[in-house]
């Protein structure tokens, strides 16, 4: 009898079902490099269970040959967090987007994170309501016409990002779909992380948004426009010619034109215990600044449902497994 | 310890044996007598009395002191009897202050028993009740034994020996009341001593030795004072044989999702927001742990519902609790439950309404939500519990409906019950339910698709949990094809899964008991659901008394109800029901079964006093 273990291919992820994205969306490539990873780390189909939201992204589930879960908008954290307590063992991807995670779902998301559940959390970030056809999203920019914000959205956006940074989270990231090679090793990344692991995607939603994240993905100006984060490296970009140097608090561009050394540069430390360098990085935003593309941050605590299970299992060490006839006659009893 | 009961010698007056007592013990919210009262309860119930609870409180934590907002009240039934209800007028009234005596007094039967703390009706003391004249002075108390006790000054000369600040003197005042109380009815000081103990004891022996003094100095006043010519006796109830032990609803329902969980060898698991009056659901579960209970304090209501539905995927005893308000969050929730057809319990514990209403009041308002309250057709399996002890068995079956037709099923408690306390029979453990539940089992894939929506005779679906190897599918709220779970916009196919979700609540009629009829079978029906059990079935046994031709008959299942409903109701004449909301059972009696029933409703976040449905009873019967 063989003792190997089967060995999955990316197509082994794929579930009978048709996928009814709109042809060119940004969803295809991360749902492409989803499968390819899962194979890649040798994950199993009954072990992985993915929940998602509602919205576009949110369809993700249907699309795996693995457990899932399509549930109410806005509340995957809350669903993966009842399903990992109880099945630790399990590995929970949450599949959500700006709308899902942001608006109608913020609440939840920055409790999972600050509770650090040991699950994935994938937010697909296209800066619009696709599902419900074209409204501005929390993400979207001021001034942003769509068909709700006929003369221009006059909410400010919020940065997905510091949010995730500002509940504590231990792993915070940022991929681009079509960025292949970095979103799958972003993804293992993730994956390989013990908490929270908040993953934004810049995806491309080429009915209602197309374009927005072009300056990141498009081959001729990304390496201007973005910073590939590398732990212990400094910051450096557009083909070795520019890097971020601190002055104080603030990031500032320089020209690596010999004037200046590349030590006095922003080296990154994603194991940097205090938040506050990765929301500097965070939110240096195109134009102003390249866009920071990687682990922001990747710290260790301890994790909720490390924690929930532990107080059973201490409770029962210290108490014995629970008995019925115990439990009813502790207490003050009488005999009729 | 050697506790000191020889302090609290028996008395030496008369004793005068009655069947039964009810006394309300009624004082500022600071004042302790929510402890007062569960002691004296305790007492009673080890005793041997049959004992029905009734506390009632402000919703602040400490109201403005000395005001009639800020009384908090707790009243008891004890008797030789076996009783079901806390009792309507009251045979003794304790008050610690003018607000207490003027918001309680209309309740002490004529000649009853008032003892108040005469230090506290100073001129301050009236006008922080609002009065302009002391009752004590101006007649108003002049139809009852008034017994005027000096409690403040002899509680803190009782404590002296302590060297207590005069703060902390003050609050052993309800033990010098229980004292008292405890000796006019002749109670064991003894569990009360070793409460003391175990509360303070080593925490503060100080405190417990005040407390230890205020109440011998209670006890040996009413020995003392010439205002007690008697004492009262009431002997021990003669309950079915067995072990009894004293139960709030709360705790019974806890109770009974443990039990459900071990009886169905499932751990258990809790989504839920601190609300009043649920939260001690969550207080008792969380002291559990060692039964495998994990307790989530979610972030909202709505986390806390969609936590558990999330440990049901993963084949957990799942269970959210709440009150209204927080089940109106959780509609859409539950709607999911229904549709991804997942066993779990979903617990309201009824409170006033409607929005934040009255969050310490009881009320049945939220029937209509329970049974209609989400979007689309949403029928949910629905029972209530019809007292304290009740909330035992009830949630074990709720557990037994929602694991045998993969449902959500819905418990419906209210303040009252879940606060009340009353004696339970301690149940043989083998003599509980086994609750049967299986998860398929892992299989190669084939190519064959593995179906989670394919039925059992039950019309359950098979419990696929993550996990089990070859049996990968996906659930959602999303319309599902029967059989094969894919989201399906097929128009028959909808009908049909609608059809399918209701018919999994109708067949449920066939596993619960029929309905049982308490009286005539003709004449006048009395028909009530929940909480308003104990004043019901007390108030019907009165007007049998007097003559009439009134049955009683006990709704615990509301959805489905049970199977032979139909057939009883047209056996009656009249039909009343009694309900504590403007008519939400009557409605749906009515629009199920062409009955031309009567309502006797109350919506004052009371329950209902056995006079008023004696009265209301005999009015059409």
């Amino acid at each position: 009898m063989s003792t190997e273990l089967p060995v999955l291919k990316a197509k082994d992820f794929e579930s009978d079902q048709d996928v009814r994205w709109c042809p060119g969306c940004g969803d295809y490539s991360i749902l492409a490099q989803m499968k390819k990873v899962l194979a890649d780390i040798g994950a199993k189909k009954e072990s992985t269970v993915f929940v998602s939201g509602i919205g576009c992204s949110s369809r993700f589930p249907y699309y795996m040959d693995t457990y899932g879960m399509h549930s109410i908008h806005g509340r995957a954290p809350a669903f993966a967090t009842g399903l990992k307590s109880t099945r630790p063992e399990l590995d929970v991807w949450v599949i959500t987007g700006d709308g899902d995670a942001l608006s109608i779902g913020g609440n939840h998301l920055v409790h999972v994170i600050r509770r650090n559940l040991d699950i994935n959390i994938v937010l697909f970030n296209n800066s619009i309501y696709g599902l419900t056809k074209g409204q501005y999203s929390p993400t979207s920019k001021i001034g942003k016409v769509t068909k709700s914000t006929p003369r221009g959205s006059i909410d400010h956006p919020l940065n997905p990002l510091s949010i995730a940074i500002a509940a504590e989270g231990t792993f915070v990231a940022r991929s681009v779909d079509t960025n292949i090679k970095h979103l799958c090793e972003t993804f293992k990344r993730a994956h390989a992380h013990k908490g929270t692991s908040f993953v934004e995607v810049y995806q491309n939603c080429n009915v209602f948004n197309d374009g927005i994240w072009d300056y990141a993905k498009d081959k001729k100006t990304k390496d201007q426009s973005t910073v590939v984060l590398e732990h212990g490296k400094p910051l450096v970009y557009d083909n070795g010619t520019k890097g971020i140097r601190l002055n104080g608090f603030q990031p500032e561009i320089v020209e690596l034109d010999g004037n200046v050394a590349v030590d006095d540069l922003l080296f990154h430390n994603e194991k940097e215990t205090q938040p506050h360098l990765a929301n500097v990085l965070a939110r240096m935003r195109f134009p102003e600044f390249p866009e920071p593309i990687g682990v922001f941050r990747a710290v260790e605590r301890p994790t909720y449902d490390e924690g929930i299970n532990q107080q059973v299992e201490e409770a029962q060490a210290e108490q014995g497994v629970g008995d019925l006839a115990k439990l009813y006659a502790a207490g003050d009893t009488w005999t009729v | 310890m050697i506790l000191p009961t020889d302090q609290f010698p028996p008395t030496q007056k008369p004793s005068e044996s009655v069947s039964g007592v009810t006394v309300r013990l009624a004082g500022d919210s600071g004042d302790g007598m929510q402890l007062l009262g569960t002691q004296l309860t305790n007492t009673s119930a080890l005793s041997g009395n049959d004992v029905a609870t009734f506390p009632d409180f402000p919703a602040e934590i400490r109201a403005p002191r000395g005001t009639r907002a800020g009384v908090s009240g707790f009243q008891v039934q004890f008797s030789a009897e076996e009783i079901f209800t806390p009792g309507d007028g009251l045979d003794a009234l304790v008050c610690m202050n003018p607000a207490a005596l003027t918001t309680n007094l209309t309740d002490l039967k004529k000649s009853g028993i008032l003892i108040v703390n005469s230090d506290s009706f100073e001129a301050k003391d009236l006008k922080l009740a609002k009065l302009e004249e002391s009752p004590l002075e101006d007649g108003t108390t002049d139809p009852y034994r008034t017994i005027h006790v000096p409690m403040t000054k002899l509680t803190r000369g009782a404590v002296e020996s302590t060297g207590l600040s005069t703060k902390f003197a003050d609050r052993c005042k309800n033990f010098f009341a229980m004292g008292l109380v405890f000796w006019l009815y002749g109670r064991d000081v003894e569990p009360t001593l070793r409460f003391i103990d175990n509360k303070f004891g080593k925490k503060a022996p100080e405190v417990a030795e005040a407390n230890r003094l205020a109440l011998k100095a209670g006890w040996n006043y009413g020995e003392t004072t010439e205002d007690f010519a008697s004492t009262y006796q009431v002997s021990a109830a003669e309950l079915k044989k067995g072990n009894y032990k004293n139960v709030m609803g709360n705790q019974a329902l806890a109770w009974g999702l443990i039990s459900a969980a071990k009886l169905s060898d499932k751990d258990l698991f809790l989504g839920s927001y601190p609300i009043t009056p649920a939260s001690d659901i969550l207080h008792e579960l969380s002291k559990h742990k060692n039964f495998g209970v994990r307790t989530f304090q979610a972030e909202d209501e709505i986390a806390a519902v969609c936590s558990a539905i999330g440990a049901a995927f993963g084949g957990s005893m799942a269970v959210t609790t709440s009150s209204g308000p927080g089940i109106a969050l959780k509609g859409e929730g539950m709607g999911l439950g229904l549709m991804l057809e997942l066993p779990m319990i979903i617990i309201d514990v009824q409170r006033g309404g409607p929005s934040t209403g009255l969050p310490t009041k009881t009320e049945q308002s939220d029937l209509l939500m329970a049974m209609y309250g989400r979007n689309g057709e949403s029928p949910l399996p629905v029972v209530a519990a019809q007292s304290p002890a009740d909330c035992f068995r009830t949630a074990i079956e709720a557990w037994q409906i929602a694991t045998r037709y993969m449902i959500p099923v819905m418990i419906l408690s209210d303040g009252y019950i879940a606060n009340g306390a009353e004696p339970w029979r301690i149940p043989e453990v083998d003599s509980l339910p086994k609750i049967p539940v299986s998860h398929p089992a892992g299989q190669k894939q084939n190519g064959e698709p593995f179906l989670p929506y394919k039925r059992d005779e039950n019309l359950a679906r098979p419990w696929a949990i993550p996990g089990t190897e070859g049996l990968m599918h996906r659930v959602g709220g999303l319309e599902k094809e029967d059989g094969t779970g894919n989201v399906s916009y097929d128009p028959d196919n909808h009908q049909h899964m609608v059809e399918t979700r209701a018919n999994k609540v109708a067949k449920a009629a066939e596993f619960l008991d029929p309905l049982e009829v308490d009286g005539p079978d003709s004449g006048t029906l009395v028909l009530s659901w929940g909480g308003t059990y104990g004043s019901c079935r007390t108030a019907v046994k009165a007007c049998q008394e007097n003559g009439k031709s009134v049955a009683h008959a006990h709704l615990r299942w509301i959805n489905p109800f049970p199977r032979n409903l139909g057939e009883v109701l047209k056996r009656y004449d009249n039909v009343l029901i009694p309900e504590l909301n403007t008519g939400q059972l009557r409605l749906i009696i009515r629009n199920e079964f062409l009955v031309d029933a009567k309502g006797f409703n109350k919506i004052k976040g009371k329950p209902f006093s056995v006079t008023e449905l004696v009265e209301a009873i005999e009015a059409i019967a």
